[in-house]
Order: C-alpha cells, then structure tokens, then sequence
C-alpha cells in the first residue's frame, strides 16, 4: 500500500470508499469523540444533543457500568464507586499522587500503577479509560454507521512514556484500533492552524483538568514542526478548585470532612469558579452530611489573590519551552488558547500581560483538541484531502541509562523530533562481569532518584572479558507516538536482549488479555466475523495498491522479481474470497514482504525527485 | 529492511558538504524528505510499510539534527574526513582556555548564588559572543583551510563552551 500512495500523493487510496476514523480528546474532566464528514470537522454529539462526556465513571453494586452525566450524578452519594479525573492516575503509583489522601477513594498500591478499590472490584486506571472510550467509540459507531478503521487519541504532550503506554493500553481494551497519540497542542495547532491559514511561530498554551502543556510550533507552508514543549502534568483546573475548597474550609473551620462532602463541596469550589468567570462574583452554599450550612461568596479579588502561585507556575514551563527553542517573547506571532481552564480572566490576563499581546480565543477550548485529533485520524486513515499537510513533532522529557553512583546519562536530549532512534556503547566494570543491568529513565535531573524508572531488564551471556573489554550497545528508539522501546547487543558475541519498554507499571500483555475478556460481556460482537472483515479490507487495499504501483513503476522490477510479485498477487486474490481470517492475514502478509524490495526502490525514487532541483546543481 | 542508505548526512539532503550550509535549503529539503517518509504517511499500511518508514523518518531527523547545529555539522565534517575529535578523551587543552573556563565557572556560580538574573543574562550574552567567534574560525579552518586538526581543536573548544551554556540555563531557570 505504500506502493499506491507514493504513486499518487494527494489522492484518496479508494475514492469511492470513506474509511471512518475518529480522534478523541481524553480529558481530565470531560472527553469528546470527533470525525471529518465531507471534509469538515466535527464533534459528534450524544443522543439528546451534548458534545462533553464527563470523565465520571460510576461502578454500581449490580455490575453496571455508569460513564458521563449520569456517574457525575452519583459522586456525592456514592463516592468510593464513582471515579472522576482518572487521567491524573494513569501510569502512576500512589507515591506520584500528591495529597491523595484528601481523596474520596480507596487506593491500593500495586506496582508501579495504583488501583482503585470499588464494589466491582479493583480497578486500574487503565480499566476506568478504556470504560470512557467505549462509550465514545459507541456513540461514534452509532453516529457514522459503519465500523472504525481507527483513531487519534490525545494526551497530554508532557506526559511520559508510562502515561502514554497506559493510554494506549486503555484504547485497544476499549477495542480500538490506535493509528496514533497525537500531543494535546499539537492537535490544537493543527485545527487552529488550518482553519485559519496561520504561517509563523505560534505557542500553545494548554491548560486542562488537570494537566498543563505548552508547546512552541512554526506553521509554515502545511508544515506543523514542534520547537520545544513543556508542562506539568499533575497541574490544571481541578488544582484551582482544590484552591477553593481549601479557601471554604479556612473561611468555615472545618477540617476532616466525609468523602461524601469532601466531594461536595468539590463540586461548589468548580461552579464556584465557572460562576465567577462570567459574573466575577460567586456564592457558596452547600449542608453538609452532620447539617452544617456552608454560605460563602467567592470573588475575583480573592479568587485572584488565592490562585496566584498556581498561574505563576504555568509560567516557567512557557520560559522553558521559549529557551529550548531559543526565542524570545517578541517572536511569537500568536497564543493559542486550549482547555476550559483558559476561560478564567486571571488566567488570559497572565498570559497576555506575559507576552505583551492579547491570545487568541477565537475558537471553543473545549473542542479543538478533538477536532485537531479527527483532521489526523482521518489523514492517517488513508482518507487524503487536497491539503496535504505535515506534523513534525517532539520527545518531551530526556530519555537515559543509570550508570555507576545512581547518575543518569542522557540518550536522548528532551524536544528531539521524533521518531528518533540513538546508540551507545556501555562496558564492564568487573573482570569476567556475564551479566548487565540496564536501567531507562526519563526526566531531566542527574541522579536517578529524582527521574522516572521506565524499565529495567538485564543482559546476561556477555562472554567473561577483562573489565572494560566488553562493548555493549544499547539502542533506544521512540516512535511516531512517543513511544519507546530498547534494545541491548554485545558487540563480540552478538548477544542481543531486546524490549519493548513495558514501563514499571506492569500491565502485562496477559493483563490486557484478561481485561478484555472481562469486558467481552459488555461488547458482544461476532469477533471472528469482525476479524475476517477487517483481514479483506486490509488484503483487498494491498491488492489496489500494488496493481496501480506495477502499473506507475513497473521498470523498477526485473522479470523474475515481477513473476514472484505477480505469483504473490494472484495466490492473495484467491484467498480473499475464502472464509479464514488466517489465511487472509498470512497471504496479505506475504504480498506485504514480497513487495518490500519494490516499495523502498519506489521510495528512493521518489525521494530523489522530490529533490530532484536541488541536486542537479549540488550532487557530483 | 534492506535500504540503501549508504549515502551520507548532506547526500540525503543533496546539499554540499561544507561548514557554511544554507539552513533554509536544509530545512526545505528536510521537510521534503518527511513529506514522503513519516511515520503520519504510512499509519494506514502494513507493518513491513510502517517499519521502513520509521527507519527513514529516524534517519532523517538524525542527518537534520547532526547538521542544524553548527558544534555537531563540525564534528560530523570532521568524521567525513576521517578525524575524531575525541572530546570525551581528549582532555589536554592549552593552559589558558583551562583558565578562562575556571573564571567562567566561578562567575555563572557566583551569579547563581546571587539569584542574580541580570548579571545570568549578562553572561549568556558574553559566552554567545565567544561561540561566535569561535564558530567563525571552524567555518575557516573546514571551508577555506581544510586544516581538520586545527578545526578538531576549536571543536573541542566549543564543547566546553557548550557545557557551560547549558550550567548557564540551568542557573537562569533556577533564578526565574
């Protein structure tokens, strides 16, 4: 299939054909699910009309499963069952949670990833998202009536290798297919940038629920090419309701409040601060479970005075972001605002007063990430349009080894464009060493204990050498998702370990199978028939492809290579019609490798006419 | 995967090899190779199609990375040309660059210790000018002179100066 596209760049794979993909924004506090229909992008609404779905997952003793406006209802009466701002758990342990204990849930510390205690049992999670996806995924099957070649889903672009995986780990359970994890404001960038036909250096400053990111991007001529990103992600609207709550409970005296009203009142501090935005004064009222009347008013006065510190520290991520991509103020051509929480004044006015211009605010910050994420999904579907348009994207945070006395060693720099792939050669310390530890890390200080462990495995069978003899070379490669997995090879003996960096959290690929049986009850498809679909469909474009790249290219084969492709070709063709997935999948694959050869001989060319003006003047 | 990707860093471009480069010329040349090979071109294909493309999409942000910046575009003409400039081993650096780098260092820690964020910024724009003029040697010595042990050494050079470029940010983000 590549064959077809370099073929014809711009053009539909299958015109007559709309391969339905969806981008999803996975929100702190709410999600949405968007796709292109005739071109355009948009938001696809639930049965009576609404665009958010609450990121509120409620567990009922009856093993129902609640998801949006409905579990939002139950989280005063029923807070240990109902989850809220779960994104701020995944991939991480009870450790990473500051004040959890002011939390209404039950936590259990498992390994690397916490879980929450419910009358449905404990639940990661990843279980909690995959539970909010599948709600997305069947609205939008029931919105566009047909099955999902795949989908885009957001994150924030700060978070870590742990905190990707973990999403895309939720996805598949909620039985997506991910063509990719787009960063939160690069998704942004794209559906502001396209809409508006924006050329310069633009920065993004994205203030969710609970997480911050800003990204520095120059939009020039269809190219999205991210300079540097930065954020927090353990920081964003929920911590300004948290600042309220806090305010509530000085003004009050009170302290040591049940779940039940921890959450209510929770619950005043956010509408307190919603209220306030458009009216710039708020009341407070609330009875408590023991018939205690709360009655407050909140104001912009004091709201500003107690949420200052929080605003000032979305501020040194943006001076960070603004060094690593070594720019001043003065050359931003515009802000983009991203994330309901940017709608609070005290926030546009600090952003404003930073740069020295007023931000851009003209598009809904609740929905352009969703939107951004659909115009990808639909591009990396197959679904091409007329503008042709490129992402060229960052690692956020510094990728290394632990090496002797706890310090880490940077592999690879922070805001390095990826996919990136970079080697290094590590040695014995001890005569005879046969085994060696390797340890990733993630983050940006020396010592290992302040960075994030990803993994650590162990390269044993190294030949016993005098200390230091020994060359072991430890390659690290991160993908389009920002993604990473590593591999380690002894140079003289060719022993090779390699991993795909299944972070600390330690959510097995048996795990996963378990959830899904789990969640089969839920979803109870015809699998097998679903799979034998989806193996034609796949074998069928790679059928069109190939036909129209022997016709495009046919002089980059010789006879022989041509009869085996052909022979290829045509044993596929009869097996599409039969009724094995399996064979399907096997005979597309072999198709797959018999045109490797072809495809890359195609790409050359291709590349060398796309650079075919230069060369003439510069290539000997 | 069997690419032939024998050819070097400024071959893949189609630019010269040369110290002097034309940056735009980099970058639209980069951005033309991207257009075909990224990863976003191929998410629709299979994983023989996805797995070349992240092998040519990683190549080419390494061959850009190498030659946008001026101490690694150095470093790999040098390599081109068969010399290795050796800066983890290679430590014997005349007496009074030693020097200055010591009084370099007292003065980012003394600023440092101050909290002392105009005199941080003082000094960032004093080690900038440094690493110009420096730079300007090297583009000599590889373009004009085609004297690469000489360059080696500026090279070498820089890299310190580099080491204290970034003492420098870290003290300018702890002053913020």
């Amino acid at each position: 299939m590549a064959l077809l596209q370099i073929a014809e760049p711009g053009l539909s794979t299958a015109p007559h054909q709309h391969r339905l993909a969806i981008g999803i924004d996975l929100g702190t506090t709410n999600s949405l699910v968007a796709t292109v229909r005739n071109s355009v992008a948009t938001v696809l609404n639930d049965e009576v009309g609404r665009p958010l779905l609450p990121s509120v997952v409620h567990y009922g003793r009856d093993g129902r499963v609640d998801v949006g406006y409905s579990a939002q209802s139950r989280q005063s009466d029923d807070p240990h069952n109902t989850v809220v701002s779960v994104k701020r758990f995944m991939g991480r342990g009870l450790k990473d949670i500051s004040g959890h204990d002011s939390l209404p849930y039950q936590f259990i510390d498992s390994p690397g990833m916490l879980q929450l205690k419910t009358v449905a049992g404990p639940k990661s999670p990843v279980e909690v998202s995959a539970d909010i996806l599948r709600r997305l995924r069947e609205r939008a099957e029931a919105s566009l009536g047909g099955e999902l070649v795949g989908a885009v889903i957001t994150v924030p672009a700060y978070f870590d290798d742990a905190q990707r995986q973990a999403t895309k780990d939720a996805a598949r359970l909620a039985g997506l297919n991910v063509l990719r994890l787009l960063n939160e404001p690069t998704a942004a960038a794209v559906a502001y940038g396209l809409d508006n036909g924006a050329e310069g250096t633009y920065v993004v400053y994205d203030l969710g629920g609970g997480t911050f990111d800003v990204s520095i991007l120059r939009l020039s001529r269809g190219v999205f090419e991210v300079l540097a990103t930065s954020g927090d992600s353990a920081l964003g609207g929920d911590d300004f309701d948290h600042r309220i709550y806090c305010w509530i409970l000085e003004q009050t005296g009170l302290s040591l409040l049940s779940a039940r009203d921890t959450r209510l009142l929770l619950s005043k501090a956010r509408n307190a601060k919603e209220t306030l935005t458009d009216h710039g004064i708020a009341p407070i009222t609330a009875v408590l479970g023991d018939g205690f009347v709360v009655d407050l008013t909140l104001t912009s006065e004091i709201f500003s005075d107690i949420s200052r510190s929080l605003i000032g520290k979305t501020l040194q991520p943006v001076r960070k972001a603004l060094r690593d991509a070594q720019l001043n103020v003065d050359a931003i051509d515009g802000v983009v605002m991203v994330g309901g929480a940017t709608r609070m004044p005290q926030i546009r006015r600090a952003v404003a007063d930073f740069f020295g211009s007023e931000p851009l605010t003209n598009l809904d910050p609740d929905k352009v990430v969703a939107l951004g994420a659909a115009i990808q999904a639909n591009a990396l579907a197959g679904n091409r349009s007329d503008d042709d348009w490129l992402l060229l994207d960052v690692i956020p945070l510094s990728l290394g080894l632990e090496t002797m006395g706890g310090l880490v060693e940077k592999i690879i720099p922070r805001n390095s464009p990826i996919p990136v792939a970079r080697a290094q050669e590590f040695t014995t310390f001890k005569d005879g060493q046969t085994a060696m530890a390797i340890h990733v890390l993630q983050g940006e200080r020396e010592l290992v204990s302040d960075c994030r462990s990803l993994a650590r495995f162990e390269l044993r069978g190294i030949p016993p050498m005098v200390a230091g003899a020994a060359r072991i070379r430890v390659t690290f490669q991160v993908d389009a998702d920002g993604l990473l997995s590593v591999a380690a090879r002894e140079q003289s003996s060719g022993i090779e370990s390699q991993i795909a960096v299944k972070p600390s959290y330690g959510l097995s690929d048996g795990d996963i199978s378990r959830m899904l049986q789990d969640s089969l009850h839920h979803a109870n498809d015809d699998m097998e028939a679903r799979s034998l679909r989806e193996a034609q469909v796949e074998a069928q474009s790679l059928i069109d492809a190939t036909t129209a790249a022997l016709h495009a290219d046919a002089e980059l084969l010789d006879s022989d290579e041509r009869q085996q492709i052909d022979r290829v070709l045509d044993r596929l063709n009869a097996t599409v019609a039969s009724g094995d997935a399996a064979d399907v999948r096997n005979a597309t694959e072999a198709l797959n490798h018999a045109t490797t050869d072809f495809a890359s001989r195609r790409m050359d060319k291709q590349i060398r006419t796309a650079l075919a003006g230069r060369k003439l003047t510069t290539l000997e | 995967m069997n690419i032939d990707f024998n050819q070097n860093h400024f071959q893949l471009f189609g630019l010269p090899a040369c110290y002097r480069l034309d940056l735009s010329s980099l970058e639209q040349a980069y951005r033309q190779i991207q257009a075909q090979v990224h990863p976003d071109k191929f998410a629709h294909l299979g994983d023989v199609d996805k797995r070349m493309s992240l092998q040519w999409a990683t190549q080419a942000n390494e061959a850009y990375q190498t030659l946008r910046r001026p101490l690694s575009r150095a470093r790999y003409l040098l390599q081109l040309n068969g010399i290795d400039t050796a800066e983890e081993t290679n430590t014997a650096m005349p007496a009074d660059f030693l020097m200055e780098q010591m009084e370099w260092r007292e003065a980012i820690g003394d600023a440092r210790a101050a909290q002392d964020l105009d005199e941080l910024e003082a000094l960032a724009r004093r080690l900038k000018h440094e690493v110009t003029v420096l730079q300007q040697q090297v583009a000599s010595l590889l373009d004009e002179q085609q004297a690469y042990s000489s360059a080696a050494e500026i090279v070498r050079k820089l890299r310190f100066l580099e080491k204290l470029d970034h003492e420098l940010g870290d003290a300018i983000e702890a002053a913020q």
